[in-house]
């Protein structure tokens, strides 16, 4: 049965877009948008367009909204809330007023029931984190071969500072037995068709008891874009996005793995083949395991690939980032990988932050290659060549920038 | 106003601006486009479709299976094998 309910998550900007009468087309200017590297298809029709309080960004697809940050947008520690990348499953995404939220929490490994609402949140201890939100398909599009799914060039991630209440304390109103083994979540977004699947994630009881892991109603000072999750939504710091619950609506301590295939197959990477350290063991399996922590990775995001520059001193600035055990070293290397020099890093806004870095080249006339590697606080570094996963997760390739002077 | 202003802003850091419709996406003209416009746009823009033209045969039977047994997408065999033909035709490589 199709509902159509809500068939247009941007339906508020095509209204704007009657009202005005205007109309841009802009393929081209979405194409010298787009990474290099992701599947030709994409150009073929991705457009920049603006939704509600957004900037324009590179529109992937409409419904379910899937809006990538551009490169520009990425050279600073914060994302702000209006250049930050959307993300959705499933196309119906009700807006929520602030006095009718609800947060209901139970489940079979707990002890009772409580519900939650917005004001309740609020009067919980606030605790504020700056996190990276990094989808898991993050540079899917760059992955050899080409996988399935949604095309992400780089910009699938976001840094915000979040606010909210603890998931601890969340839990502690309906107390957790002892045999919980995981904590289920669920948001108010839904599918079109009753019989897809709802999106439906869970972690780890561990880390859903992790001091910086919060339901956040507030990103970078202001409550929540709509897209972005309004009223509030789980922020598990480290983990990719997927585990990051959009308008949550349930959560409950489970005794038994969460099912669904959202869980499996979905959002899964092979075993042994990426240097995990967060395991999600009650979901393994003989052969993989939920996609977990941010693998160490940078990003020069002050040139495009072939920018040009002028002969001479030239700084290059990026970000670094990683899955919570913070940035130890960037290196650069404009020898092809021969020699590196270590960059100068930026505020430290925490572990799970973007951490900022510069570093000037001598660019020679021609071509100029610059080659960025970041190395994390337990000396994990980023990979020479990809590991192919059929999801194209954990893209974390040492970049090979050309600049020409 | 606002539109002006978001162009201006993104004048000023290199972003082009534009403003947002709904996504309109023309399939190419061939056998079976009405039955991809029929049964795959009710749930997710036809953006899915160029997005992943790299897929090859195997590819297209494989997520046109994916949509009905895994995301439920209520498709009848006939349209299902109509939907397939045409995305392996003219999507596929």
């Amino acid at each position: 049965m199709i509902t159509r309910r809500h068939l247009l998550g941007t339906a508020g900007a095509g209204a704007a877009l009657t009202v005005s009468g205007l109309r841009f087309s802009s393929a081209e200017t979405a194409g010298a948008m787009l990474t290099p590297g992701v599947p030709e298809g994409v150009a073929s029709y991705a457009t920049m367009a603006t939704l509600p309080g957004k900037k324009p960004l590179i529109e992937l697809s409409d419904r379910p909204p899937n809006y990538e940050t551009p490169l520009e947008y990425l050279r600073t520690p914060i994302t702000p809330n209006d250049e930050f990348f959307v993300r959705y499953h499933l196309a119906d995404i009700p807006e929520i007023k602030a006095e009718n939220y609800k947060i209901a929490v139970g489940g079979d490994g707990a002890n009772g029931q409580a519900e939650i609402t917005l004001d309740d949140l609020k009067k919980m201890p606030a605790v504020e984190v700056v996190a990276v939100n990094q989808c898991s398909g993050n540079r899917r599009g760059l992955s050899k071969p080409h996988v399935q799914g949604v095309e992400w060039g780089y910009g699938a991630m976001g840094c915000a500072r979040w606010k909210g209440a603890r998931l601890k304390d969340i839990l502690d109103k309906v107390g957790l037995k002892k045999e919980a083994i995981e904590i289920g979540m669920d948001g108010a977004d839904g599918p079109v068709v009753d019989k897809t699947p709802d999106f439906i994630k869970s972690i780890p009881v561990w880390k859903a008891l992790d001091p910086n892991t919060i339901v956040a109603y507030e990103m970078n000072g202001q409550p929540l874009p709509h897209l972005n999750g309004f009223p509030a939504r789980v922020v598990v710091p480290g983990w990719t996005g997927a585990y990051w619950i959009k308008h949550v609506t349930r959560i409950d301590a489970l005794t038994k793995p969460q099912g669904g295939f959202w869980m499996n197959p979905a959002y899964r990477i092979p075993l042994g083949k990426f240097p995990i350290r967060d395991r999600f063991i009650t979901q393994e399996t003989d052969t993989n395991t939920p996609i977990t922590e941010i693998v160490v990775n940078s990003l020069v995001t002050s040139h495009r690939e072939g920018a040009k520059v002028k002969a001479g001193k030239v700084t290059v600035s990026g970000l670094a980032w990683d899955g919570g055990y913070g940035i130890r070293t960037v290196d650069v290397s404009t020898d092809g990988g021969k020699t590196w020099s270590s960059a100068t890093l930026g505020q430290d806004l925490g572990p799970y932050a973007f951490r900022t870095w510069s570093f000037e080249i001598t660019a020679k006339k021609g071509k100029n290659s610059v080659m960025v590697n970041a190395t994390n606080n337990i000396g994990q570094t980023q990979t020479a060549a990809l590991i192919f996963n059929p999801a194209g997760y954990h893209n974390n390739v040492i970049q090979n920038l050309t600049l020409v002077a | 106003m606002r539109i002006f202003v978001a162009a201006i802003t993104a004048a000023l850091i290199g972003v082009p601006a534009a403003v947002n419709a709904e996504q309109v996406i023309k399939l190419k003209a061939g056998s079976g486009a009405d039955k991809v416009e029929a049964n795959c746009q009710p749930c997710h823009s036809l953006s899915y479709i160029p997005m992943n033209s790299f897929l090859n045969a195997a590819g297209w039977d494989a997520t046109v299976t994916k949509m009905i047994k895994a995301f439920g997408a209520p498709i009848d065999d006939a349209d299902a094998k109509a939907i397939a033909d045409y995305l392996k035709k003219n999507y596929g490589t």
